[in-house]
């Protein structure tokens, strides 16, 4: 499709959207109102910059359902993402969504080569997560043949792959990783198995890690793009050419601008990723803030395809960590410190990559008069630091205790993260 | 009767309790007895040492976290069977020991004992004729 062409689609299908979330969604009319901005404003594409932005902030606080805009009686599924604080981030998809997210899903495996005939082992988390049943959704709008295995139980997950035959794997690179050293342990020559084709998300991952995959597994490992918020998996893709991330851009409408003004930037530039979807009517979302930095890449690609490619992510605009696939803040960290009275107010996150999975060590400092002569005591005050950040962050952490003032105090801004890993 | 204990907090670093040591050299402090118990990434040093407020203080003075408690030292005769004396009286008197450790040296032993309940145990240990010793003694060991 031309540039032209594509943008004709995308103004109509945007206008469709707004007029939809105006007459709809409370906060969305009233900022728009704000703005002075009414559907009647937006005549194309080029429009899009009048309209205000949506923040994960607002996604919290609008929590469960002040952004949807359509009735729930027309919400067929609920999808969440671990949010900053306590409370998750909610999606919820109408029947149009989940078929939406099918297709694009289906585009997502297509573009890797799969077809109908093909055996396909989902591999991430079923359930709130949007990996599992995202990929489970391509794939049967795929028409192919899908395991619905989930995580976990990886010795059943190699038998599997093996007696089913399953040519492609769906699934977190780390564990795809872990995966591999698992095949190469279970004895079964790689020649029975049929695996060619990994469609790997959802957390950030290096060239590196995709030559030791490709190596280890012995596949072409792809990358699958997507984010609770506007859908789960399948925004956009890599094709055989691994050159940028195609994104599905007639249904998730992208652009980059600068992360503190706001403003668009012209094309090729870098900055932060914003999308709109303009397809979507259970929670349509406008000018979405991704706080990811990258660029879009204009030029046609040499597979062929002419939607817009994304570069890799190359940073974030705040201080957001992804650790095992969770966001997490380093905020959140603190709130929990400063709620236990016999912490410090100090702390140092360090994530490193071990063994191809992310480590997550939480150092703080206990105040002197809640040491304690018996290691008991120390160990169930541990125990309860790690069970609290647990609950709040959704990912255990090893909470190491230090000894007084061995973590570094700064008179500026405090350096709260170490982070090892490697991802350019 | 009541004895004062040191306890550090010390990671499991090269180096650390050699500083320890060295600090209370240095400040002429004495030590009589120790003990220490370690988890994978830290340990506890208990101490019972010639001047246990000095020590915290030189301690605290090189950012060590040290606290102070009380325990009793039990002297027995170092012979077999004597610490099953005690034991049978600690045991049936409903009292619970935290943790203990113990030297001996030529004819007498002496045993660090952190029971649940300081009071009773001085109590009882005393009504049984058992001999505890008071700081002074301990250190002229």
């Amino acid at each position: 499709m031309s540039r032209e062409d594509m943008h004709k689609l995308q103004g109509i299908r945007l206008k469709k959207t707004v007029a939809m979330v105006y007459n709809n969604c409370e906060p969305y009319r009233k900022r728009m109102q704000e703005k002075g901005v009414t559907p009647a404003d937006i005549q194309s594409i080029a429009d899009i910059a009048k309209l205000p932005f949506t923040s994960k902030k607002d996604l919290r606080d609008y929590y469960p359902y002040g952004l949807l805009s359509s009735p729930i009686s027309d919400i067929v599924r609920i999808h969440a993402s671990s949010g900053t604080t306590g409370k998750p981030i909610v999606a919820g998809y109408t029947r149009n969504d989940l078929d939406i997210w099918g297709e694009v899903g289906a585009r997502c495996f297509t573009a890797y080569g799969l077809t109908k005939n093909d055996v396909i082992q989902v591999s991430y988390g079923y359930g709130l997560f949007t990996g599992g049943l995202g990929a489970h959704g391509a794939g049967e709008t795929l028409g192919a043949t899908v395991i619905p295995m989930s995580s976990g139980n990886t010795e059943k997950q190699i038998m599997l792959m093996h007696d089913l035959g399953a040519v492609a794997l769906a699934c977190t690179p780390s564990y795809a990783l872990y995966l591999a050293d698992a095949m190469a342990d279970s004895k079964i020559p790689r020649n029975e198995f049929k695996l060619k084709v990994g469609a790997f998300g959802a957390e950030p991952w290096t060239e590196g890690m995709r030559k030791e995959l490709e190596e280890k597994l012995g596949i072409k490992a792809y990358d699958i793009y997507g984010l609770t918020e506007i859908i789960g998996p399948g925004v956009g893709h890599e094709c055989q050419f691994q050159n940028g991330t195609h994104l599905c851009e007639d249904h998730f409408y992208p652009e980059i601008v600068n992360p503190e003004t706001g403003e668009p930037l012209p094309h090729g530039e870098v900055g932060e990723l914003v999308f709109s979807t303009i397809t979507k009517t259970g929670m349509p979302l406008l000018r979405f803030r991704t706080r990811d930095l990258t660029r879009l890449i204009y030029e046609p690609c040499e597979c062929g395809r002419t939607s817009v490619r994304m570069d890799r992510i190359l940073g974030r605009c705040d201080d957001m960590l992804i650790i095992r696939g969770v966001n997490v803040f380093p905020s959140q960290v603190e709130t929990v410190i400063c709620e236990i009275p016999e912490l410090e107010p100090h702390y140092l996150l360090v994530v490193d990559r071990i063994n191809n999975l992310d480590s997550f060590e939480v150092q703080v400092e206990v105040k002197e008069a809640f040491y304690s002569d018996e290691i008991n005591k120390v160990m169930d005050l541990r125990k309860r630091i790690t069970h609290r950040l647990q609950s709040v962050l959704g990912i255990s952490p090893d909470v190491r205790l230090v000894e007084p003032r061995s973590i570094e105090r700064s008179q500026g801004k405090a350096k709260r993260v170490i982070d090892k890993r490697k991802f350019k | 009767m009541l004895i004062k204990q040191l306890s550090i907090f010390l990671e499991n670093k090269r180096g650390r309790f050699t500083e320890v040591t060295s600090i209370l050299g240095e400040a002429g402090i004495n030590m009589t007895a120790f003990t220490v118990s370690e988890s994978s990434d830290f340990g506890i040093v208990r101490l019972i040492v010639s001047d246990p407020d000095k020590a915290k203080q030189v301690l605290q003075e090189h950012l060590y976290a040290v606290t102070v408690n009380e325990v009793i030292c039990v002297q027995m005769p170092n012979k077999p069977g004597a610490l099953s004396e005690v034991m049978k009286i600690i045991t049936d008197s409903g009292i619970f020991v935290e943790y203990m450790y113990a030297f001996s040296s030529g004819s007498v032993a002496s045993v660090i004992i952190r029971p649940d309940n300081l009071g009773k145990a001085v109590a009882e240990l005393s009504k049984n004729k058992v001999e505890l010793l008071a700081s002074s003694e301990l250190f002229s060991l």
